[in-house]
């Protein structure tokens, strides 16, 4: 059922055949899969993307789509935790700044994490451990990096709190993470995250966990803070509405693939996937008057053990019998341009699309 | 499921535990190679009756007894353990004592601090002695007239000094009009009218009623002299004044005891005492089968408690040191007592069924075998009490024609009692005797077979006196059967029957007389023994007790008991002795080694 | 810190106060509900009414229930005078009661032997805790291996034998068979190896059971722990594996450890029994069985009391270290 061998192969593969790319960073055909006892998981299965220094992709999709596990691919934290149980499988290749990750040594990575590349959580409560205060735990992600002595890198975790917006932060930085509210520990965590200027930075849903106020103050301080550090940057997000206010890029994931990508205005106002068509049905809008419009995509996200066949989305597409002789039961669809740097995999042809978002999609938005 | 994991468990479990019987088993084997014939063991049964290793007793050494269980008290007057009494000679004397001789000859008397037997006179009612030249106490002081009569006077302070027996109380002052020593008003303390003391040398009791075995009351280490500017009161029994060859060191209850000896103890002035070794120790322990193991492996030289080996150990002895055991009378009869006030044993055709349809090999099985439980009894006088003729008189046919239980003769007297198809009633057993118990399911087993259907009542052991020793208890709860066991204070029918069977022993509580008996003819034999002066008179009339108890049916009796006894390589001038129901006699044990 | 520290130790005192108001009563007048006499028992085999009355007045039994209290406490700080019969005892403060049956002052006999156990004690939680809670993180770190499976099973031995079954198989084994050791109790005091020697057996008797239950504890936490987003953030920061599962991981695994601890420490006096039984040892569990089987009423009393006063300290330990390892506690 599993074909490990094939995957292991992929993994040894020698990369010198494809060169180091000129991307800051590259992903090319990701694959991550988990053996279970019910059947192999393909959380991710064949995806690719490119980012430069500056820019913001972000990555959207339901839960279980495999934006997570892209993320913690990434991070090489895929199989981190995963104790006694069957490893996780993961080919294809990961060039982060002329490196490829997959092949390199583990303690590399390792050195890369928290410094190269750090991350964000969506959960701040339970992110940050409960029993070193907030300044012992910033201290820690600065010193792993730095062979600073404990007074220079309590200045830099000092220094970083205020440089997030937190108040008094020569007092708060003996905090514990209890002591500080929702917002405060999110801005904490950022400035954790940045404390050793990474160069990429990966955002998992960032504000799901926070109250809407505060999501916007923290998607300005994590724009703002790209801007000031230069940094790229991954949100990872279910909102579209998240991405809008801060992507260069957009990548629509569905069922461990990528079924949309493209430049943020393009997915926003040319989108070329049902599925995306569902995404922006189902974002709420501050200009929309009239919610009970709003138009969740129907049924459930697929099943990663048995994906469908064709198209992974056609069992919750309306427009799945449009293509002809059922091809969008029996074959997969590639991703094709559809515009300047915007690709999509769907079935229908150009004008269909074109013409059920402009005629039926959009006047409902 | 669940059962069959359970059933797994419990698999696993009995594999475990017969990994350890074996492990203790060859572990003895495998350490030791004392060859019982070499210059080791003596042998089986070498001391039992009789002496060995005698003339191999060296001076000096540490003697070492192991021990489960402590005493009651070291107080002379509070002790009531047999090895307490055993144990007291080493640091304590008497006018007479019993002789350091085994088997019979070791319960007869001979003067310790007296010079005689008692001088005898005006019809049994007057007992003179004279001290012996030269005994003193630990701090050199001579022993004299007055300690001795201080010390017998400590038995009437109850209130303070409970627990050792009450004979002198009972006999010198049935009427109990002496306060004791505590409350005494009179200047030296000294009032008891019964007790003169003439001069420092010279004691003269006054009995108020002839009493035959006085003297064995007086060889009693509740009348060992003490003396009054060194009594501690309730506190004397952590560090008793030794008038004996051995004085303590130091004594941590339930821990350790050592005695040394007493260097103002003189060779001369005692006929009785060797005084081999240096030093005597006791080391107690919580886990009796850790005990046999030491001994098993020559760390102590004998059990302080002489009770016998625990099962485990006494397997592994039995098997690797034979040389080593002593399988001696114990003195103790097991058996079951019939209420008379629980109905229907009130008829004695009832009581006859009970006894009639008894399995006693399978009693005796249940008490331990005939090595480890004793000899089927047969009837309630020990063996080696005076008058004790021991199997020879079986009028049940217990160890005889009956001794499988014969169910005929037990339906018959179910007949004549009234009661031809069976009765139900309650067996009455300590809980903490697991032997007890078990003899107990013994007795319902084989009773079921004559439609006598007994339900057991295991109650608190150690609330014996209050449950059992309450005759209205008894009634209330119909207890019809009580499983118990009784072992001689001395070895006489008084010293052993007379609490049992007299009518003037039925007690509301403490009572001992479970069977009720009120038989003027018992009575009326009980005061002609006290009352008669001649040794072979007193034999017979114990033997005429006995029958007497046995034809009234009050009884079934299990076993003559017998136990296992060790005793070490290193020890000489070992023998059982009658005085102290087969324990060894400690007082004379010595080192073959000093080393 | 130093309110919650107060606060603790005045809810320990008031604790303490109701336990003994608790025990005392229960030792006192559960025997008159059961129809048990004190007295007689004390007095023996040949019981004499007068004695019985005597002992009564004496142990002060047939005083009302409140002043045997009052009496109880006052000894406590001002000691007690026991006389009757001409006979007075002196029990001098603090006084938890006098044994009759053994003539001694209950607390000195305590003091005697508490080191014994708190000696077992102690050296059974250190093995039990190195050897429990490293079993228990390696089991976690390979679960499903065959050394978690072997682990697990070793340690289902240890949670389900009897205490006097492993004691007396590590005795035969070890002491009467290869005589590798003489499991025999030496004072620390007198020899310290020797001491090492006859504690040896029982330490491991003992912890062989704890060390199981904190296996399969440690186990459980761990992997639970692992699964959590600050044990992944940890790993996100480049931390070391190392580092990430002996500090970050480690650190809340120990909080039920500890308070598990805590009250094994306290409660250990059952499997106390059941050790020093087993290997001869002259402690408290070993003096309370035998005063069970004695009657004797004080002592009984007496290593109640003192083992209720492990539990409130074992617990008042816990509640401050807990607060030292966890910051949250602080605040409640």
């Amino acid at each position: 059922m599993t074909e490990p061998s094939k995957i292991g192969a992929a993994v040894s593969e020698p990369v010198s055949d494809s060169p180091a790319p000129s991307s800051f960073l590259e992903v090319r055909d990701l694959k991550v899969h988990f053996p279970t006892d019910d059947g192999l998981v393909k959380s991710v299965d064949g995806l690719s993307f490119t980012l430069e220094k500056g820019k913001t992709l972000g990555i959207v999709g339901e839960s279980g789509s495999g934006k997570s596990v892209t993320s913690l691919g990434i991070m090489g934290l895929h199989t981190a935790g995963q104790y006694g149980k069957r490893k996780a499988q993961i080919s294809g290749e990961i060039w982060l700044n002329g490196t490829e990750l997959l092949s390199a040594d583990p303690e590399h990575v390792r050195k890369l994490r928290g410094r190269e590349m750090a991350m964000i959580f969506q959960d701040p409560l339970s992110a940050l451990h409960p029993y070193y205060t907030i300044g012992q735990q910033i201290v820690e992600a600065y010193r792993i990096h730095h062979d600073v002595d404990k007074k220079t890198a309590r200045k830099r975790a000092i220094e970083m709190l205020d440089r997030v917006g937190i108040p008094q932060p020569d007092k708060r930085v003996d905090n514990y993470p209890h002591e500080f509210s929702g917002g405060m520990r999110q801005r904490a965590m950022i400035a954790m995250s940045l404390v050793n200027n990474p160069e990429l930075l990966i955002a998992d849903e960032p504000t799901t966990a926070l109250d809407v106020t505060v999501q916007a103050q923290i998607l300005d301080l994590i724009r703002d803070l790209q801007k000031e550090f230069g940094s790229a940057v991954i949100i990872i997000t279910h909102d579209l509405g998240v991405v809008a206010e801060l992507a260069d890029d957009i990548l629509v994931m569905y069922g461990g693939r990528c079924v949309e990508r493209g430049p943020a205005e393009k997915v926003f106002y040319e989108p070329r996937h049902p599925y995306t068509w569902g995404l922006l049905g189902s974002m709420p809008r501050l200009d929309r008057e009239q919610q009970e419009r709003l138009i969740p995509v129907k049924g459930s996200p697929p099943s990663l053990i048995n994906i469908p066949s064709g198209c992974a989305f056609n069992p919750r597409c309306p427009y799945a019998d449009l293509p002809k002789d059922n091809v969008t039961r029996t074959v997969r669809p590639e991703l094709t341009e559809v515009g300047s740097k915007h690709w999509a995999a769907c079935h229908m042809t150009q004008e269909q699309r074109e013409r059920i978002w402009t005629e039926e999609i959009a006047p409902k938005l | 499921m669940t059962t069959q994991r359970t059933s797994g468990r419990r698999k696993q479990a009995m594999a475990a535990a017969a990994v350890v019987a074996a492990l203790l088993t060859t572990a003895a084997c495998g350490g030791g190679n004392s060859g019982d014939s070499k210059n080791g063991a003596a042998g089986f049964d070498a001391a039992n009756n009789k002496v060995a290793q005698a003339s191999a007793a060296k001076k000096g050494g540490t003697l070492k007894f192991g021990a489960a269980q402590d005493a009651d008290s070291w107080d002379t007057t509070r002790g009531y353990y047999g090895f307490m009494w055993d144990f007291a000679r080493y640091y304590s004397r008497q006018l007479v004592t019993d002789k350091t001789e085994p088997g019979k000859a070791g319960a007869q008397l001979t003067p310790d601090l007296a010079t005689g037997l008692a001088k005898v006179s005006d019809g049994g009612k007057t007992y003179t002695y004279t001290l012996r030249d030269g005994v003193s106490w630990e701090d050199g002081k001579p022993i004299t007239s007055k300690d001795v009569k201080y010390g017998i006077e400590r038995v009437w302070a109850q209130d303070v000094l409970s627990g050792g027996p009450t004979y002198l109380k009972d006999v010198l002052d049935p009427d109990g009009k002496y306060q004791g020593p505590y409350k005494d008003t009179s200047a030296d303390h000294l009032g008891l009218k019964a007790i003169d003391t003439p001069d420092d040398k010279t004691v003269v009791f006054h009995l108020p009623k002839a009493n035959s075995d006085f003297e064995e009351m007086l060889s009693l280490v509740s009348a060992s002299p003490v003396r009054q500017d060194m009594d501690t009161k309730s506190k004397y029994g952590l560090h008793p004044f030794s008038s004996g060859p051995y004085k303590f060191q130091s004594y941590n209850p339930g821990k350790d005891l050592t005695l040394v000896r007493n260097t103002n103890w003189k060779q001369a002035s005692d006929p009785i005492r060797k005084a081999y070794p240096d030093q005597i120790s006791i080391k107690f322990f919580s886990n009796a089968n850790d005990l046999d193991q030491r001994l098993i492996a020559g760390d102590y030289d004998l059990d302080l408690n002489q009770t016998g080996m625990s099962p485990q150990g006494r397997t592994t002895a039995l098997k690797e040191h034979k040389g080593n055991l002593d399988n001696p009378v114990s003195g103790y009869i097991r058996y079951a007592v019939f209420p008379q006030t629980v109905k229907p044993f009130d008829n004695i055709h009832c009581r006859n069924a009970v006894i009639y349809g008894a399995d006693h090999v399978s009693l005796q099985t249940a008490r331990g075998g005939p090595v480890a439980g004793g000899d089927i009894g047969t009837n309630m006088l020990p063996p080696s009490v005076a008058g004790g003729e021991g199997q020879k008189y079986d009028p049940f046919g217990l160890a005889g024609a009956n001794k499988n239980g014969n169910v005929a003769k037990a339906k018959e007297e179910l007949k004549a009692c009234g009661q031809p198809n069976g009765f139900s009633t309650t067996i009455a057993v300590r809980n903490n005797k697991p032997v007890e118990v078990a003899t107990a399911e013994s007795l319902q087993a084989s009773l079921k077979k004559i439609g006598v259907n007994a339900q057991i009542d295991q109650f608190d052991g150690s609330q014996t006196t209050g449950i059992i020793g309450s005759p209205a208890n008894v009634q209330k709860k119909g207890y019809g059967i009580i499983i118990m066991g009784w072992g001689p204070d001395f070895p006489s029918v008084q010293g052993f029957g007379l609490p049992l069977w007299d009518s003037k022993y039925i007690l509301p509580s403490g009572n001992n007389n479970y069977a009720m008996i009120k038989d003027t003819a018992i009575d009326g034999l009980f005061d002609q023994y006290v009352n008669s002066l001649d040794d072979s008179k007193k034999t017979e009339i114990a033997t005429q007790i006995n029958h007497k108890v046995m034809e009234g049916g009050y009884y079934l009796p299990f076993v003559f008991e017998r136990f296992i006894n060790w005793r070490s390589d290193r020890l000489s001038n070992v023998y059982t002795s009658d005085a102290y129901s087969g324990m060894y006699d400690f007082v004379n044990l010595g080192l073959k080694s000093t080393k | 810190m130093l309110a919650y520290l107060i606060r603790r130790l005045f809810a320990a005192a008031v604790m303490l106060l109701v336990i003994i108001l608790v025990v005392f009563s229960i030792f006192f007048l559960v025997p008159k509900w059961a129809g048990v006499d004190v007295a007689t028992s004390f007095v023996g085999k040949q019981a004499d009414p007068a004695a019985v009355q005597a002992v009564r007045e004496k142990l002060g039994l047939s005083d009302p229930i409140y002043s045997q209290v009052w009496e109880f406490f006052k000894g406590i700080f001002a000691g007690r005078t026991y006389a009757a019969g001409g006979d007075v005892t002196r029990c001098a403060a603090p006084c938890f009661g006098y044994s009759f049956r053994s003539e001694q002052a209950v607390w000195p006999v305590l003091t005697d032997r508490f080191p014994v156990t708190l000696g077992l004690a102690l050296g059974a939680a250190v093995l039990w805790l190195v050897f429990g809670v490293a079993a228990g993180v390696l089991s976690a770190l390979k679960r499903g291996s065959l050394w978690d499976r072997g682990a697990m099973v070793v340690a289902l031995g240890g949670v389900s034998l009897p205490i006097y079954f492993t004691g007396l198989l590590s005795l035969a084994i070890f002491s009467y068979g290869l005589k590798w050791i003489d499991a025999q109790y030496v004072p620390i005091g007198q020899s310290f190896t020797g001491w090492i020697g006859g504690m040896i057996l029982p330490w491991i008797t003992l912890a062989f059971l704890y060390a199981a239950m904190y296996a399969r504890i440690t186990r459980a936490t761990m992997l639970e722990i692992l699964g959590e987003d600050y044990i992944r953030t940890a790993r996100a920061k480049g931390l070391r594996e190392q580092t990430v599962i002996g500090k970050h991981a480690m650190r809340s695994t120990m909080t039920p450890i500890l308070t598990m601890l805590g009250m094994d420490l306290g409660a250990l006096i059952g499997g106390a029994i059941l050790t020093e039984t087993t290997f001869s040892l002259p402690g408290l569990g070993q003096k309370v069985l035998d005063a069970i089987k004695n009657q004797d009423l004080p002592f009984i009393l007496g290593v109640t009391l003192i083992t209720s006063l492990a539990v409130l300290i074992a617990n008042l330990v816990v509640d401050i270290l807990y607060a030292v390892i966890d910051p949250r506690v602080r605040l409640t």
